[in-house]
C-alpha cells in the first residue's frame, strides 16, 4: 500500500513540475494565437467597411431613384440602372455575413432571392398594402425585384420608361413599388449597419469556441455562403446540376450580362475574407482564416508529415475557380444555353473549395458543421 | 481443472452488490431517458427526419410517430421498476427491449455507451439483481458469485477493447485525434490556454488514455490497487467530461459501474446509507426466488456464457476485412472503439435515369437532417443505404433503370480530404450487406494498428 501511495504521489508531482517547466521555458507551445486580433481584423477591416460601402452605394441608388421619380427621363433611368449594378456588386461583399440582426430579419432572403417572383411582384404592384415581411414576398423584393423593374418590364429602355410615365390606367403603381423595394432595402440595411456598429466590441471579444461564439458563426456562415450562395445559387442551380437547365435562375437575369461580374465579385470577396485582406485596400493583408490555419499547421503538425498546407490548398481552389469563371461569358444565361459544360467545370472548381472548407478547415478549427444538439463519443 | 471450474461456479456471495447495481442502473437509465426527452431529442432525432438509417435485418425497427414517446415512457418506467426491484425479471426484459428498440431506430445516433446499456440490461436479465433490497424480496440469501463477476467481466471487455483499439499509430505516434480536439478547447478555465496547448499534453493524454483503458480493469480487480484505481476512474472520466461535454452520460455510467468491483462491505454501507437517508423501514415480503431452481441457474449460466463468447468475438470481426478500419469503418461499431477518429465528409449523389440519360444531383437536405447528413457523409454503410433509398425516391418520381453514383470526400484525423467512394461505381448494383465494400477507395496512408 505504501508503495502505491508513493507512486501516485510521484506521478502527480512529476505532472505538475513538467507543466511548470514547459510554461516557463517554451512560450511557443502555449496558445498564443490572438483570436481577437483575427476577429478585430475581420470585423473592423472587412465586415464594417464592406457594409458601410454597401450602405453608401445603396444611398446613392436611393438618390437616383428619387431623381428618376421627380424627373422620369431616359437619362435618369439609365443613372438608376448604372447605380443598380454598382450597388449589386457591393452587395456581393456582405451577403456572407448572415449574423445577428441580419439573421433575425431574414436580411439575405429579403435582399437576394432569385429568380424574382414576377407574378407576386405584379400582384403587389396592383395591391394597396404590401407586407414586405411576409415570406411570400421575399422573392418580390430586393435586388431581383429591382432587376425586373429596371430591366425586365420591356425590351428597350424606351418601353420600360413607358411603365413609369404612362398615365393610362394605374398611373404611378410601378414607380411606387420600385420606391418601396429600394426603401425596404435601405431600411433593412440601416438596421444591419447599426447592429455591426453597436455590437462590434462584443463580437470581437467573443473568442470562445462554442456554437454561438464569433469565429464559429463567421466560419459557419462563410462556408454556408460559399456552398449555397455562391456555388449553388450563382452557378450550380442555373447550370442544372441538381435538375434540368434553369438559365432563368441566373443572378440579375433581366440585366443578363452582369451575372459573371457579380459571381467574380462574390468569389473575390470570399477569397479576401479567407485571407483577411482589407476591404477596398487589396494590398493590405491582415489576419484571416488563412493565417489561423497556418498557425495551427505550425503548432499542430510541425512534428508530423500529416499536414500539407491546407491554407494553400484552399487558396488554390479559389484561384482555380477564378480561372474557370474568367472563361465564362458575361451572360451566364447565354453560357448555359450555348456551352453549359463550362459552367459545370466552374461548378467543379468551386466544389473543390467547398470540400476543403467544409471538411478539412472546419475539422482543423474544431468547429462543427452548423449547430445540432446531440451526444457524441 | 474441471474441479476448479465447478467449484468456482458453486461459490456464493452476499447479494448486496447486485442490489446496488440494480438501483443505480435503474436511476441512470431513468435519468438518461428523461434527459433525452427534455432536450427535445426525441423530436429532433426521431420524429423530424423523414428517413431513418437502419441496421441490417432491423429495418422494421422505426420510430412510431407520436407513439415514439410511448416507447421512451415505457423504458423510463421499466427502469423505475428495475430500481425498485418490482417484478424485476419482467421489468428488466422490458427495459432491455425498449432501450434496444430505441437504439435500433436510427443508426445515425449510434453511441458506444448506448450499446453498453443494451448489453448490460440484457446481461442483467439473467442475474439475480432483485434478490435483496427490492420490492420483490428482501432475502439475504447468498447468490452465485459468478453473477457478480459477470458484470465485472463485461466492464473488463469494454475497457480492454477500448484500450487495445488505441494501440494504433494515429493515436500513439501522432496523438490524433486528441491533438485536433484539445487544441480548440482553449476556453476551458485554467488548463485550456496552457496545458491543452502543449504538444506533450496530447501525447500524455493519448498514451495515458491507452494505458488507463488496458490496465484499469485489472487494477480494479486486484484488491490492493482497487482504491487507487477507482480514484483514477473518477479522475479520468471527470476529465473526459470536462474536455468533451458532448460525451453525455458515458462518464457517469462508467464511474458508477466500477463500484461493482468493490467488496461486499462497501455495498452494504451504500445500502444502509440509502436506507437511512430515505428512511426505508425493513419490511417482510415473499421471495420469488428466481434462482431457486438449479435448472434456472444452469440456463442462465449457459446464456450468459454464450453472450460473453459473442462479446469477445464480435469486436474482432474487423480483422476479417481488408483495408484501413478507421477509414472504411467495417466492423467499427459494437467494438468499444471510443473517440478514435475525427472524421468529416462531403458526399453528394448523382441519380441517373439510364433510359432517358437524364441525371440529377441530389439535394441531401430534402431527405436528411443536418445531423444525418453529417454522419452519412463518412460512413459507407450509411452511404449505400441512402443511395438505395434515393433510387426508390426517384423511381417514384418517374425515373427508370436508375443508377446512383456518389461524389465523396472525407478527411480522417487531420489528413487532407481525399476521394472516399469510387465515383464510377453504381451503388444500386452493390448489395447492402456484410461483404467487403470494395467500392470504398483506399486511404492514401497507412495506419498501423493492433486490432
Amino acid at each position: 500500500m505504501k508503495n502505491i501511495n508513493l507512486f501516485y504521489f510521484l506521478m502527480i508531482i512529476s505532472m505538475i513540475t513538467s507543466c511548470n517547466e514547459n510554461d516557463n521555458s517554451q512560450s511557443t507551445t502555449s496558445d498564443n494565437y490572438d483570436r481577437s486580433a483575427l476577429l478585430s481584423n475581420l470585423v473592423e477591416n472587412i465586415i464594417i467597411p464592406a457594409h458601410e460601402n454597401f450602405g453608401s452605394e445603396l444611398n446613392t441608388f436611393n438618390t437616383t431613384i428619387s431623381n428618376f421619380e421627380a424627373e422620369r427621363t431616359i437619362q435618369n433611368l439609365e443613372f438608376v440602372q448604372e447605380q443598380f449594378i454598382e450597388t449589386y456588386k457591393a452587395w456581393q461583399h456582405i451577403e456572407m455575413f448572415n449574423i445577428g440582426y441580419a439573421e433575425e430579419i431574414y436580411y439575405v432572403s429579403k435582399m437576394n432571392i432569385y429568380p424574382a417572383n414576377v407574378t407576386r411582384i405584379m400582384s403587389n404592384i396592383s395591391a394597396q398594402d404590401v407586407d414586405m415581411n411576409n415570406p411570400y414576398n421575399y422573392a418580390a423584393q430586393g435586388f431581383p425585384a429591382a432587376d425586373y423593374l429596371l430591366f425586365g418590364l420591356a425590351e428597350s429602355n424606351d418601353l420600360i420608361l413607358n411603365n413609369y410615365i404612362n398615365t393610362n390606367g394605374n398611373t404611378n403603381a410601378f414607380m411606387t413599388y420600385l420606391s418601396l423595394v429600394v426603401e425596404r432595402m435601405y431600411i433593412n440595411t440601416q438596421g444591419v449597419l447599426d447592429y455591426w456598429n453597436n455590437n462590434k466590441n462584443d463580437f470581437i471579444s467573443s473568442t470562445g469556441n462554442t456554437s454561438t461564439s464569433s469565429l464559429n458563426m463567421l466560419a459557419n456562415d462563410f462556408v454556408y455562403y460559399f456552398e449555397k450562395g455562391l456555388r449553388a445559387n450563382k452557378i450550380g442551380i442555373p447550370a442544372g446540376v441538381w435538375s434540368g437547365l434553369l438559365p432563368q435562375n441566373v443572378e440579375a437575369f433581366y440585366k443578363q450580362d452582369i451575372s459573371k461580374i457579380l459571381a467574380k465579385e462574390a468569389l473575390q470577396a470570399s477569397d479576401d475574407f479567407f485571407n483577411g485582406i482589407h476591404f477596398g485596400e487589396t494590398q493590405v493583408n491582415g489576419e484571416g482564416l488563412y493565417d489561423y490555419l497556418a498557425y495551427l499547421d505550425d503548432t499542430n503538425y510541425s512534428d508530423s508529415s500529416m499536414f500539407t498546407g491546407l491554407n494553400d490548398d484552399i487558396q488554390d481552389s479559389f484561384e482555380n475557380s477564378m480561372d474557370k469563371l474568367n472563361e465564362l461569358e458575361d451572360n451566364f444565361a447565354n453560357q448555359i444555353e450555348t456551352e453549359n459544360i463550362k459552367m459545370l467545370e466552374t461548378y467543379q472548381a468551386i466544389q473543390q473549395g467547398v470540400v476543403r472548407l467544409k471538411t478539412n478547415m472546419l475539422s482543423i478549427l474544431g468547429i462543427s458543421v452548423d449547430y445540432y444538439d446531440a451526444d457524441g463519443d | 481443472m474441471k474441479k476448479i471450474i465447478s467449484e468456482y461456479f458453486s461459490l456464493k456471495e452476499s447479494p448486496h452488490s447486485l442490489a446496488v447495481y440494480r438501483i443505480g442502473f435503474g436511476v441512470l437509465v431513468m435519468f438518461s431517458i428523461a434527459r433525452f426527452w427534455f432536450n427535445g431529442w426525441i423530436e429532433s432525432l426521431y420524429l423530424e427526419p423523414s428517413f431513418h438509417f437502419s441496421y441490417l435485418g432491423f429495418s422494421w425497427v422505426k420510430p412510431l410517430g407520436i407513439y415514439t414517446y410511448l416507447i421512451f415512457f415505457i423504458c423510463f418506467f421499466s427502469a423505475f421498476f428495475v430500481m425498485l426491484g418490482y417484478k424485476y425479471r419482467i421489468s428488466i426484459i422490458i427495459l432491455f427491449l425498449s432501450f434496444t428498440y430505441i437504439e435500433l431506430m436510427d443508426k445515425t445516433t449510434y453511441l458506444n455507451h448506448y450499446y453498453l446499456v443494451s448489453s448490460l440490461s440484457f446481461l442483467m436479465i439473467f442475474l439475480p439483481c432483485s434478490s435483496y433490497f427490492s420490492l420483490d424480496s428482501k432475502n439475504r440469501k447468498k447468490i452465485p458469485k459468478w453473477t457478480i463477476d459477470s458484470l465485472k467481466l463485461m466492464l473488463l471487455i469494454v475497457y480492454l477493447y477500448a484500450g487495445l483499439a488505441k494501440v494504433n499509430s494515429d493515436w500513439l505516434f501522432n496523438a490524433q485525434p486528441l491533438k485536433i480536439w484539445l487544441k480548440t478547447k482553449y476556453t476551458i478555465p485554467l488548463i485550456g490556454d496552457t496545458l491543452l496547448q502543449q504538444d506533450f499534453t496530447y501525447y500524455l493524454f493519448s498514451w495515458g488514455g491507452m494505458l488507463y483503458d488496458i490496465f484499469i480493469p485489472f487494477l480494479l480487480l486486484y484488491r490492493r490497487t482497487r482504491f487507487f484505481a477507482f480514484i483514477m476512474v473518477i479522475i479520468f472520466h471527470v476529465l473526459t467530461r470536462i474536455l468533451f461535454p458532448a460525451i453525455g452520460m458515458f462518464p457517469v455510467i462508467m464511474i458508477f459501474s466500477c463500484i461493482i468491483f468493490f467488496d461486499n462491505d462497501v455495498h452494504k454501507k451504500i445500502l444502509s446509507f440509502i436506507k437511512k437517508t430515505l428512511r426505508i423501514r425493513e419490511f417482510e415480503s415473499e421471495n420469488p426466488e428466481y434462482f431457486s431452481s438449479i435448472k434456472m441457474q444452469k440456463a442462465s449460466l449457459l446464456i450468459v456464457s454464450i453472450f460473453f463468447v459473442l462479446q469477445i468475438l464480435f469486436p474482432l470481426r474487423s480483422t476479417l476485412y481488408p483495408g484501413e478500419l478507421l477509414w472504411t469503418e467495417q466492423g467499427y461499431r459494437f467494438s468499444w472503439r471510443v473517440m478514435l477518429i475525427e472524421k468529416a465528409g462531403y458526399t453528394s449523389f448523382k441519380v441517373v435515369d439510364n433510359l432517358t440519360g437524364n441525371s440529377e444531383l441530389v439535394n441531401n437536405n430534402l431527405y436528411l437532417t443536418k445531423f444525418q447528413e453529417k454522419q452519412m457523409s463518412f460512413q459507407p454503410d450509411m452511404i449505400i443505404e441512402y443511395a438505395h433509398y434515393l433510387a426508390d425516391v426517384y423511381s417514384d418520381r418517374g425515373f427508370g433503370d436508375i443508377s446512383v453514383y456518389a461524389d465523396s470526400y472525407v478527411t480522417l484525423n487531420g489528413r487532407p480530404s481525399q476521394k472516399f467512394i469510387n465515383p464510377e461505381i453504381d451503388l444500386i448494383k452493390q448489395k447492402r450487406g456484410f461483404k467487403n465494400k470494395d467500392w470504398i477507395l483506399p486511404l492514401n496512408d497507412e495506419i498501423k494498428s493492433l486490432l
